[in-house]
């Protein structure tokens, strides 16, 4: 099995093979999992498919067919794209960082055309791809050698940085989480592993001190919400109001007071969840969770059944960064951890991060339809 | 070199192996996670749930409307007008909140005054809370602006309920008027009624005295409201229950009479039902328009109240104190009677010595009276008689008998305010000044000056007492809501009908026969004859210098100098039904014109009927026995 020859006959799909090797089953659940946020959105609008509905089904369209697409291009072909995509995104982001679109107080977002793009979001996919592809040409031993590992950090930590001064605190966690995540899969000693716990640790307080000020802010109103209970705390405790509310059974749809009633911050799109446990409580809540564990349990399955290292590590870091965001944007809106403003993915409302998504479940979806192809490890070369 | 080696395998594993790992871990992190969303959906559900509640609803007071007050025919004396005013509506004026101000300025009368005030409202509050352009718009004014109403964008037309006074300052000390809450008035009362903008609440007369009852219950309008505040939906109304309706026994129409009568005096004037204490009409002139007071008074209107010599602000019908002069020569006559001194003959020289003071009678200057005895001496209003009577008397008897009439005690009427008035005693001379009584202190109450005051409505009881021999405790409420207000029991004073009736002969006299101080003022029509005494209060001492030189003429003195003209009466002589008090501030003037407006006011009172025609209290109002004219 070892010794076949890199050009496999699997390798060599038909379109029409390739169409009835994608995961139908996937697209369907994740078709379910939008169609909640498309009916939560409906709802916030006060049962109105504008402002927020009708634009996000446009999307997840649009979006599908992105999924497709990226799940018929060969695993090669976006193995040799790696590069050049995280070199693209990289300078998105500096370009973001220099001449961005201020939004909210912070440069998030680059004027692309009629396009509103968030670098940020690319880098996600991007990075995943890119260290993939880097760790594909790495022995379990390679992993662990200094100087090896130095360039994947480098990958990880200047786009994180400058993500970070933009400022988007979630973003940036995303990004060192998904890279972490690679180095730990592809092998990572845990001689390197345990120090570097406990170097955060440690560099908490540090860090600490080049917080901006209102991140600074959200963190101290997470640990004390009465302090500012009716500022920035007033956002967390409106937020586990609309939860809590929502009981076993919820108020019902469309029925959210805490939503309908401007009670909530952010309602479409951060805080979109907490409108699903107000109005569909623990049922409601739970049930989008199994959903969602449903379908990072296939991502997983995906990775495994991947016969390259490449696919194997591509799809696990797909299935890890959509579960990152899941988790930080539950904890977040259960007052768990503070406010950092990641959205809730296929359910917020938001073109990029909904195209993003889309777009990474495309590749995860290559690495399915390509799952037979081998690559060798040093078949592309390191670059 | 072999395209897949044992490294390839390896690293198979160890992926394998992690992600396994990662596996626990991503299930652990959703177990948390379920776990929080069991802490806050299940386990702290109901407390959420209220929480959420309390941001949504928004409970609103509705005021209750207030309840009328009516005289003993049902004519309303206070009741609820409707105020026809004009809000703006910020976020409404799509031309902005100066251009609809200079609209509606077109077509009503806006000052810059006012323009400043909405402005400030405006700034203060939220874009959609409605700020009020103008209030008591006239019929004419509001329906100009419904009229123009299609291009005046964020102004809306709108209906409320203001408290009026039909007849101004007539009834201003009876019924009072209501005004914006105080602090004071907060900290008083827990209503949360109070805390309602633009409430109000009485601040006089029975608006005060029964504020509790006319004011009602609030209801409550529960609203669903948002994040903003602005109101969404109504969720439910309660209304509340409207406030009592209050009937006085006051005679509207005698009560405009009176208050025509007495004219630009500053005096007060009460006439009262002798059979049973119904006050028919309660007089203190000046009085002002109540209506100021609910609208919000100008400060400039409000000093000129305030320092109006003639104290339109002051109740004078029961706040008023005056010494009582010869008004209280009967009640020292019915005490003489009975202590054996009622066959008492005095012979009047025009002064008498006590000491080394002289005591002197009006008519000093013609020598004296002469013979008078107690008839006469009621009649004439000898002052010497009365003063040997109050010296053999002594003032222990004559406190005693004053007290058991009325004087020196509040009566209990329900309005706020009243005065208790004063007869003194040795007791209350000694705590008062630290010094013992005086025998000239004895005559000087004998002739109700010195330290005796008496209010107006301790007069017309004390009138009404002598008149019928009852204990009359004069009341102005008859029916609050469905409830008739009780009466005190009738009780017989403890005086003998021959002392009654010989100084109810000596009031007759006062009027009826030749020489009694009134005569002039008697009613001539048969059967309307009226019995009463003349008092006159001074209320500056006069010297002996003053006396010698010729006394200077009432009406050449300062009005504040005058004395007071005061008098009490009961008609018709022959049966007692109505008892009246009068006292003219500073009327000494004239002679007796306080005399004049009795004679007018009880011929009118006896012509009407004031006390016997039917009356108009709620039928509802089980139980509900009106007295007819009682054979005393």
């Amino acid at each position: 099995m070892n010794t076949r020859p890199y050009a496999a006959a699997r390798a060599t799909l038909s379109l029409g093979d390739k169409l009835l090797e994608i995961n139908w089953g996937l697209v369907l659940l994740i078709t379910v999992i939008a169609s909640i946020g498309f009916a939560m959105l409906y709802s916030v609008a006060g049962g109105h498919l504008m402002p927020w509905s009708g634009p996000q089904i446009m999307r997840f369209v649009i979006g599908i067919g992105l999924l497709v697409v990226a799940a018929l291009v060969d695993i090669r072909r976006w193995m040799s794209l790696a590069y050049p995509m995280y070199a693209f995104a990289f300078l998105l982001i500096v370009a973001t960082t220099i001449a961005g679109h201020v939004g909210l107080g912070a440069q998030r977002w680059i004027q692309l055309g009629p396009l509103q793009l968030q670098p940020s979001e690319l880098m996600k996919i991007s990075l995943v791809l890119a260290l993939a592809r880097y760790l594909h040409g790495l022995s379990v031993e390679d992993v662990s050698k200094p100087l090896r590992l130095a360039i994947p950090l480098a990958m990880i930590g200047f786009p994180a940085v400058l993500v970070l001064m933009e400022p988007n605190l979630g973003t940036a966690t995303i990004l060192v989480a998904d890279g972490c995540s690679l180095l730990f899969l592809a092998g990572l000693s845990w001689w390197w592993i345990l120090p570097a716990i406990s170097g955060v640790v440690g560099a908490v307080p540090v860090a600490w001190h080049f917080l901006h000020d209102y991140q600074k802010r959200r963190v101290l109103t997470f640990l004390n919400p009465a302090s500012d209970a009716l500022g920035a705390g007033w956002n967390i405790s409106q937020a586990e109001i609309a939860m809590g509310s929502g009981g076993f059974a919820g108020k019902g749809f469309e029925q959210g007071s805490q939503s309908r009633l401007n009670f909530l911050p952010e309602k479409e799109t951060d805080f979109i969840f907490t409108t699903l446990g107000e109005e569909f409580g623990f049922i409601g809540t739970i049930g989008l969770l199994v959903l969602f564990a449903i379908v990072i349990g296939y991502g997983m399955r995906i990775a495994m059944q991947s016969r390259s290292q490449f696919g194997r590590l591509l799809a696990m870091g797909l299935t890890l960064n959509f579960f990152f965001y899941i988790m930080i944007n539950a904890a977040m809106v259960m007052g768990l951890i503070p406010v950092v403003g990641i959205p809730m993915p296929l359910i917020s409302y938001g073109g990029t991060a909904m195209l993003t998504v889309m777009f990474g479940f495309g590749l995860l979806m290559s690495v399915h339809v390509h799952r037979q192809v081998e690559i060798p490890r040093a078949a592309v070369g390191l670059f | 070199m072999p395209l897949f080696d044992r490294k390839d395998k390896s690293r198979y594993a160890t992926f394998t192996r992690r992600t396994v790992m990662m596996g626990g871990g991503v299930g652990s992190v959703m177990a948390v996670l379920a776990g929080r969303l069991y802490q806050l959906q299940i386990v702290n559900g109901d407390k959420y749930m209220t929480r959420a509640e309390e941001n949504r609803v928004s409970q609103r007071l509705l005021a209750p409307l207030r309840g009328r007050i009516l005289d003993r025919f049902g004519t309303e004396l206070a009741n609820n007008r409707r105020n026809y005013r004009v809000l703006l509506i910020p976020e409404q004026a799509t031309e902005g909140v100066q251009s609809a101000l200079d609209t509606i300025g077109r077509v009503i009368l806006l000052t810059d005054h006012d323009r400043q005030r909405i402005l400030r409202d405006i700034a203060a509050n939220k874009k959609f809370v409605p700020a009020t352009v103008a209030e008591n718009l006239t019929w004419d004014e509001f329906a100009r602006v419904n009229l123009h109403l299609p291009y005046l964008s964020g102004i809306v037309p709108d209906v409320g309920e203001t408290r009026d006074y039909p007849f101004s300052d007539v009834l201003t000390h009876v019924v009072g008027y209501v005004a914006s809450v105080s602090e004071k008035d907060m900290e008083r009362d827990s209503d949360q009624l109070l805390s309602l903008p633009g409430f109000r609440i009485g601040k006089s007369g029975i608006e005060k005295a029964l504020d509790s009852e006319l004011r009602g219950t609030a209801g409550q309008d529960r609203l669903e409201v948002n994040a903003h505040g602005r109101v969404i939906r109504e969720l439910g109304r309660e209304p509340g229950a409207p406030g009592s309706d209050v009937y006085l026994t006051i005679d509207n129409e005698l009560q405009r009479f009176v208050a025509q009568r007495l004219g630009d005096q500053s005096a007060a004037c009460v006439v009262m039902d002798i059979t049973n204490g119904d006050v028919l009409s309660l007089v203190s002139t000046p009085g002002f328009d109540p209506n100021l007071f609910n609208v919000g008074i100008k400060d400039a209107q409000y000093h000129s109240l305030l320092f109006d010599a003639h104290t339109p602000l002051t109740n004078k019908a029961i706040s008023g104190v005056y010494p009582p002069g010869s008004t209280f020569k009967p009640t020292v006559a019915l005490a003489a009677v009975d202590n054996g001194l009622g066959d008492l003959v005095v012979d009047c020289t025009g002064s008498m010595r006590l000491g080394d003071h002289i005591f002197y009678c009006d008519a000093w200057r013609i020598g004296g009276h002469g013979h008078v005895n107690l008839q006469r001496g009621i009649q004439v209003s000898c002052d010497i008689f009365f003063y040997q009577m109050a010296m053999r008397l002594g003032i222990d008897k004559i406190e005693q008998a004053a007290k058991l009439v009325g004087w020196g005690a509040p009566t209990g009427i329900e309005l706020p305010g009243e005065s208790s008035g004063l007869i003194p005693s040795r007791a209350w001379k000694l705590a008062k000044f630290g010094a013992p009584w005086q025998q000239g202190e004895t005559l000087n109450t004998g002739i109700g000056q010195g330290y005796d005051l008496a209010t107006p409505i301790q007069l017309c009881a004390v009138a009404a007492r002598i008149a019928s021999g009852n204990a009359v405790v004069p009341r102005i409420t008859r029916v609050v809501g469905t409830t008739v207000q009780p009466r005190p029991t009738l009780n017989r004073l403890p005086v003998s009908d021959r002392a009654l009736q010989a100084v109810q002969a000596g009031m007759y006299a006062v009027t009826n026969v030749a020489g009694g101080t009134a005569y002039g003022w008697r009613i001539t029509e048969p059967g309307f004859e009226m019995s009463g005494k003349t008092g006159t209060a001074q209320v500056r001492r006069i010297t002996r210098e003053e006396r010698a030189s010729g006394l200077t003429p009432q009406d050449k003195l300062p009005w504040k100098d005058r004395e007071h003209a005061l008098f009490i009466g009961f008609a018709p002589s022959s049966l007692p039904r109505y008892a009246l008090s009068i006292v003219v501030e500073h009327g000494g003037a004239r002679s007796e014109p306080q005399v004049e407006f009795a004679r007018d006011i009880m011929l009118f009172v006896q012509k009407r009927g004031s006390a016997t025609l039917p009356t108009d209290y709620p039928v509802s109002a089980a139980g509900l026995v009106e007295p007819q004219n009682v054979k005393l």
